[in-house]
Formats: structure tokens, C-alpha cells, sequence
């Protein structure tokens, strides 16, 4: 793992993050976020990109100053770091995009406790380069983005008939409310990621077999 | 709000798992074993009704009279985890049998993110010293409570044919969900 | 150690599962024979396709997964006349239909089929029904076979609208299709103890301790427990094999938890009726209570297998 930052390494360090390890659906990390804020695509999506940033900038940070944080007190170096950032969005947020502050309320500093974020830096930041790290928290925080959108998408429109905010389904439509709710949160997570084993069991059997 | 009912609310009604989805990574993960997932909730309880306590006082005689509202995440965090590993070196010398029983879940406790959940929120609802520490330890016995029925389904799941590509975590959540179900029942209670 | 209770035929009688369905359909009989007689040809509507979706989802997801097909040992069959059996006369099609298959489906096989669940799937799948739908879910109809009496909407006993006695127990009042009328959950009752399929303990505790704390609490004792879904609840769904206590103690203390949270929910909740969450929260309990109140072996003459 300790390559350094050829092309062909980022590449796949930025796959590995999106997809293959992906954080939400293959890892199962940062589950409070991906049930409380996915009742809506565009939460879902803001929350993602959210993390995104904290996680590309505490990885760079974290990785910068890896040769300087002595062993010991590592963890609270990196959760005092990651800390910080959140503070950064929270304060960016509330300026900004007031509306999108309110909807994700308390999981927003709650961001500092997403395992995700110090799972990165442990296992990732804190061995590898710079840029490799960014790459890292690029590509683990696309996938956590891309994830909750999904289940954000799934949600409202079956829990309200709309995407992104907008009436797609008729006003005949009567939407199932359980999905918004904190129940649905749970459902349609674990459904979805019991349809995710199943399909890419159905591929590793259908390559096993090829390889036959 | 009398104290009963704030009981009630935070217990079952605004459950920390099931209606606020704070502390579902322990929820998930410990939740394996009944005797595991106890001595869990125990430990959640202890850190949970403490940090209530040590960040109102850090937020009322702190960070308030300096204006640092800003720094709350950063200070809350920094006590949480400062307070986990002293209540670590704490039960290590008084007393080693508690510590055996918590020893390897106090350290997975700063991630919690009941723990800074309950603080923020304590400050956010701009409780009074008193209803922080309630909401705190209330708070943690429905988390208890919620990783406790949940490790009781999971172990009656072990011997069940579950398709397996619903095995692990897929299947404990849609029991979590039905389960968050369940508890809807209790809404309007308070 | 785990000491896991399964809920496979452990000691059991010559009862096939089958065989038990087919005697709990009897015993629903009654109840659904006076919703549709009560309520006319839109409850036949319901149950036939609360029914047929129930036996259809299951025979699908079966020939899906490569199993087994066992629809003939009438469970799927039970559980969606139950789940037709506790939805208002006026609910439309898909709404049915989305209760069936959630119940055989996510409550059932998802969790391994017969025996596995560890919730009742007819209740967990009203439970869905209310939460989603909460209008339709509660659009009582009056009842049609009086004459003069309209199809209109109108208050069930359980929020306030006047109900005798003889009303209440006769089913001559608007609620659920198979919940109004207690004589036929009655009938049921018996005829499920004549043919040993359920013990009386779980139906009686439950509806004595929700007479109790009405009672204590200020409330009408005899209305409580025949208005709403309490007594059919008692007797069709806290009975269900896999999702009820195996150990005496253990089953003494559901009952009670059903029966005092049934009132509190109704004295203190949002939902007028609340036997449905009380019953699915004592489900929840049953492995714990299992656990803390093992009983003898021998103590039980008859063991009881998944419903």
C-alpha cells in the first residue's frame, strides 16, 4: 500500500472508495447519517458532499502531518482535526445554504463521529502521501455521496412521489408515508443493500462460472 | 414537562435508535449477543449521563461567558473523549471487575455518536443543568433498551434459514425497522 | 451460551401445521362472515384480495428462491384473510395488496419463512398500513345491513361515537371487517380450543389485564375490551406460534404486556387503537422473555408450532 502516488494508484484508490469498498453499501460505516438525512434526495446529496469535504481535507491534513503527530495521542489529533473541518462546513452551512442547515440539523457536527471520516484516517491517511489521501477521500466521499443520494431518491419517491423536490409521480399518487419515516429508514437500507449482496453474488457466480 | 413523562419520551417515544438514528453503529455492531449488547447499554448509560453533565458545565461556564458558541463541536468532542479515557484509567484501578465487563466497548464509546448527539442536543434545547443529565441518562437507557431487544431478535435470527444475501446486516436492519415500527405505537404519549 | 429457542416442532402433537392453519381459518370463519354480511360485498372484495395476493406472493418469492413450494399448508392462507380480516371494509385494492405481500414477504420469508419471523407478519403488516395510509386506514364505514342506515363515514366506539352493549357485541358498529363483531371472535375462540389449537391462557390473560387497568384508570372496563381490535387481537394474533413465549411465566407476562399496553396506548397514545402496537412490542420482547423465564420441560403437555 505504500506505492506512493503513481497515476494507476490513484485510480484505483478513487474506484476502490466509490465502489468496490464502498462505505455505505460494502463497508456498512456512517449508518446514523445514511438513515436519519436520506428522507429526501437533495438532504441526502447535501449531506454526502458535505462529508466529502471534511473527509479530502481531514485525510490531507492528517496525512501531511503524519510523520509529526506522535503515535500516541494519534486518535484525538485526528478527531481534534476533523473536528475543525466540520466546524468549517457547519459555519459555511449556516451562511450559505441556511436551508439545507436547518433540514440536516444535529448530523451535522455529528459529522466528527462519522466513523467513516476516522476510519480513513487511520487506515488510510496516516500510512500515504498527500495526494493519494485527497484521492482517497475523494473517492470514499463520492461513494458515500452517491449512496445516500440513491437511498435519498428511493425514499421520496416512494415516501412523497417527488425527485429532487419535484412532482414526478401523478397527484393520484397516494405515497406511502412509512418510507420517510424512521422506520423506512431502516427498511429500504437494509432492502437495498440485501438486492446489492445479491447481485454481486449473482456476478462472482456468473464469472466463477465463466472461469469454468 | 414533569420528570415521568420526560422519562417516557426519551425512552420510548423519541427513542434514541428508533426515532433519532443516534448510535446506530454500536446498535448494528454490538448487537450480536444479549450479554454483550447489556453490558453495551451499560457502558453507553455511564459515559452518556456524565458527558451531559461535564459539557453543560464546559458550555454554560466556558464557552458561553467567552463567546466561543463556535468552538462547541470541537470542546464537546475534546471532553468526550477526554472523559472516556479517564473513566478508562478510573475503573481500570477502582474497580477491575466492572472495567473487565466495559473494558473493550469504553473506547468505541467517543464514536458514538449518541454521546456528542445528547450534548449538542442538550444545548440546542437550551436545557437546564438538570433536564441535561436526564435527557442524558434517560436517553442512553432507550438506547439500552433498543440494543437489548434487538440482540434478543438477533439471537433467535441465528437459527433461522435467512436468504443470504440478507444475512448480516441487511436483515438486522429491516428488524430494526420493523421494530422501529413497533415503537411508533408510543408516539403521542407525551 | 446460547440457549436459542427455536420455534421448529420441537415435542408436538399429531397436529400438522397444516391441519392447524386449516382449524384457525375455521375459527375465521365467523368473524368473516359477519364483516361481509355486516359490511357487504366491498369486505368479500378485501378478503378475497387480501387472500389471494397473500398465497400468490408466497408462491412466487417460493419458485424465486428455488425453495420448496408449500403453499398448501395454508399459512400464507391465514395470514392474508388476517391481514383482510383487520383493514376497514372501505380500503381500496392496492392498499390490500401492499399488506399481504409486506407481511409474506419482508415479515416472513425475508426472515426465513414459516417459524422464522420473529413478528407477527398480519399485525407488522397493519402496523405498515396505518403508518402509510392513515386516512384510508381509519375511513370507517357505517354498517349497510340496517336498513336506512347510509354508507357514510363515521366514528368507530374507540373515538367517541356511542355504542350499547349489545351493539358492540353483536358487531353493529363501524371498525375493522373482522374486528367489530365479538360474538363470532367468540365462536372462533372456542372452536379454537375445542380443537386444541391455542391454549386459553394468552387470549384470557391479555383481555383480563386490559379490563384491570381500564378500570384502575378510570376508564369503562366492558367497552374497552369489546371495542376495537383487543379481542380479535388476543385471539388471532398474540396466539401465533412463532412470534408468542414457549415458557408458562413467560406467556403469563406477554399477556399482561399486551393487555396493559393496549390500554395505555389508547388512554395516552396518538392511535385510537392500540392492541396493534401492543401486540408487535410484546413480539419484540418474546425472545427475552423466553430467556429470563425458562420453564420446565415437562411442564407443557403440548408444544405449540409456527403458525
Amino acid at each position: 500500500m505504500h506505492e506512493g502516488n503513481s497515476p494507476a494508484r490513484l485510480k484505483k484508490v478513487f474506484t476502490n472508495g466509490l465502489i468496490s469498498d464502498n462505505p455505505t453499501f460494502r463497508l456498512v460505516l456512517g449508518t446514523c447519517p445514511t438513515l436519519a438525512v436520506t428522507t429526501s434526495a437533495i438532504n441526502g446529496l447535501g449531506m454526502g458532499l458535505a462529508a466529502t469535504f471534511v473527509l479530502i481535507c481531514s485525510n490531507m491534513v492528517v496525512s501531511a502531518l503524519r510523520k509529526v503527530i506522535p503515535d500516541k495521542v494519534r486518535i484525538p489529533a485526528y478527531i481534534v482535526i476533523i473536528a475543525t473541518f466540520v466546524t468549517v462546513v457547519q459555519l459555511l452551512l449556516q451562511a450559505y445554504i441556511p436551508s439545507l442547515y436547518e433540514s440536516l440539523g444535529l448530523f451535522i457536527p455529528l459529522i466528527v463521529v462519522n466513523c467513516i471520516i476516522l476510519a480513513r484516517a487511520e487506515a488510510f491517511a496516516g500510512k500515504n502521501p498527500v495526494l493519494a489521501s485527497g484521492v482517497d477521500g475523494l473517492g470514499m466521499g463520492l461513494g458515500f455521496t452517491l449512496a445516500l443520494t440513491l437511498i435519498g431518491v428511493i425514499r421520496e419517491f416512494i415516501g412523497a412521489g417527488t425527485a429532487f423536490g419535484f412532482q414526478v409521480l401523478g397527484s393520484s399518487y397516494e405515497p406511502m408515508l412509512l418510507i420517510v419515516m424512521a422506520s423506512g429508514g431502516f427498511l429500504t437500507y437494509g432492502l437495498l443493500l440485501g438486492i446489492i449482496n445479491l447481485l454481486t453474488e449473482s456476478k462472482k457466480s456468473h464469472r466463477q462460472k465463466e472461469a469454468e | 414537562m414533569n420528570i415521568f413523562l420526560f422519562m417516557i419520551s426519551c425512552i420510548l417515544t423519541n427513542n434514541f435508535i428508533f426515532s433519532r438514528f443516534l448510535g446506530c453503529c454500536p446498535f448494528l455492531g454490538v448487537s450480536g449477543k444479549v450479554s454483550t449488547a447489556a453490558s453495551m447499554g451499560l457502558a453507553v448509560t455511564f459515559v452518556m449521563t456524565i458527558a451531559s453533565f461535564v459539557c453543560y458545565m464546559v458550555d454554560q461556564w466556558v464557552l458561553v461567558p467567552l463567546g466561543l458558541l463556535y468552538m462547541r463541536t470541537i470542546a464537546f468532542i475534546l471532553v468526550i473523549a477526554a472523559l472516556v479515557q479517564f473513566v478508562e484509567m478510573f475503573l481500570k484501578k477502582s474497580s477491575p471487575a466492572i472495567y473487565s465487563a466495559l473494558g473493550i466497548y469504553l473506547p468505541l464509546i467517543t464514536t458514538n455518536c449518541a454521546v456528542l448527539g445528547v450534548a449538542t442536543l442538550n444545548v440546542s434545547a437550551e436545557y437546564n443543568m438538570l433536564y441535561s443529565v436526564l435527557n442524558g441518562f434517560f436517553g442512553a437507557l432507550g438506547f439500552t433498551l433498543a440494543i437489548v431487544l434487538m440482540a434478543g431478535v438477533r439471537e433467535r435470527l441465528e437459527s433461522s434459514k435467512i436468504p443470504k444475501c440478507m444475512k448480516g446486516f441487511p436483515i438486522s436492519l429491516v428488524s430494526a425497522g420493523l421494530m422501529a415500527m413497533a415503537f411508533m405505537g408510543f408516539s403521542g404519549m407525551v | 451460551m446460547s440457549l436459542i429457542v427455536s420455534t421448529a416442532p420441537h415435542v408436538r402433537s399429531s397436529l400438522t401445521t397444516r391441519k392447524i392453519m386449516l382449524n384457525v381459518v375455521v375459527a375465521l370463519l365467523p368473524c368473516a362472515a359477519a364483516g361481509i354480511y355486516y359490511f357487504g360485498y366491498r369486505a368479500a372484495i378485501v378478503l378475497a384480495v387480501s387472500m389471494l395476493s397473500a398465497v400468490l406472493s408466497e408462491f412466487i418469492w417460493q419458485k424465486a428462491t428455488r425453495q420448496r413450494v408449500k403453499i398448501s399448508d395454508c399459512s400464507a392462507l391465514v395470514t392474508g384473510l388476517l391481514v383482510g380480516l383487520t383493514v376497514t371494509p372501505t380500503a381500496p385494492w392496492w392498499l390490500v395488496m401492499i399488506g399481504s405481500i409486506f407481511a409474506i414477504i419482508v415479515v416472513k420469508q425475508l426472515f426465513g419463512g414459516i417459524g422464522d419471523n420473529f413478528l407477527n407478519p398480519a399485525l407488522a403488516a397493519r402496523a405498515v398500513l396505518l403508518a402509510s395510509w392513515p386516512a384510508r386506514m381509519t375511513a370507517h364505514i357505517a354498517v349497510t345491513a340496517f336498513p336506512g342506515v347510509d354508507i357514510a363515514a363515521s366514528a368507530t366506539p374507540l373515538v367517541g361515537a356511542e355504542a350499547s352493549i349489545m351493539q358492540l357485541l353483536m358487531g353493529n358498529v363501524p371498525g375493522a371487517i373482522g374486528e367489530t363483531c365479538k360474538i363470532a371472535i367468540i365462536l372462533g375462540f372456542v372452536y379454537l380450543l375445542l380443537t386444541e389449537t391455542i391454549t386459553f391462557e394468552i387470549p384470557v390473560i391479555t383481555v383480563a389485564s386490559a379490563f384491570v387497568l381500564s378500570y384502575l384508570l378510570g376508564m369503562d372496563p366492558v367497552t374497552t375490551i369489546l371495542s376495537g381490535g383487543l379481542l380479535f387481537g388476543a385471539v388471532f394474533m398474540a396466539t401465533d406460534y412463532a412470534t408468542s413465549p414457549m415458557h408458562r411465566w413467560a406467556r403469563v407476562l406477554y399477556a399482561i404486556g399486551i393487555g396493559c399496553l393496549t390500554v395505555l396506548i389508547r388512554k395516552f397514545g396518538a392511535y385510537p387503537e392500540g392492541v396493534t402496537y401492543a401486540i408487535l412490542f410484546m413480539n419484540i420482547l418474546t425472545p427475552l422473555l423466553d430467556r429470563m423465564l425458562p420453564n420446565r420441560v415437562y411442564g407443557h403437555s403440548r408444544k405449540k408450532e409456527a403458525k
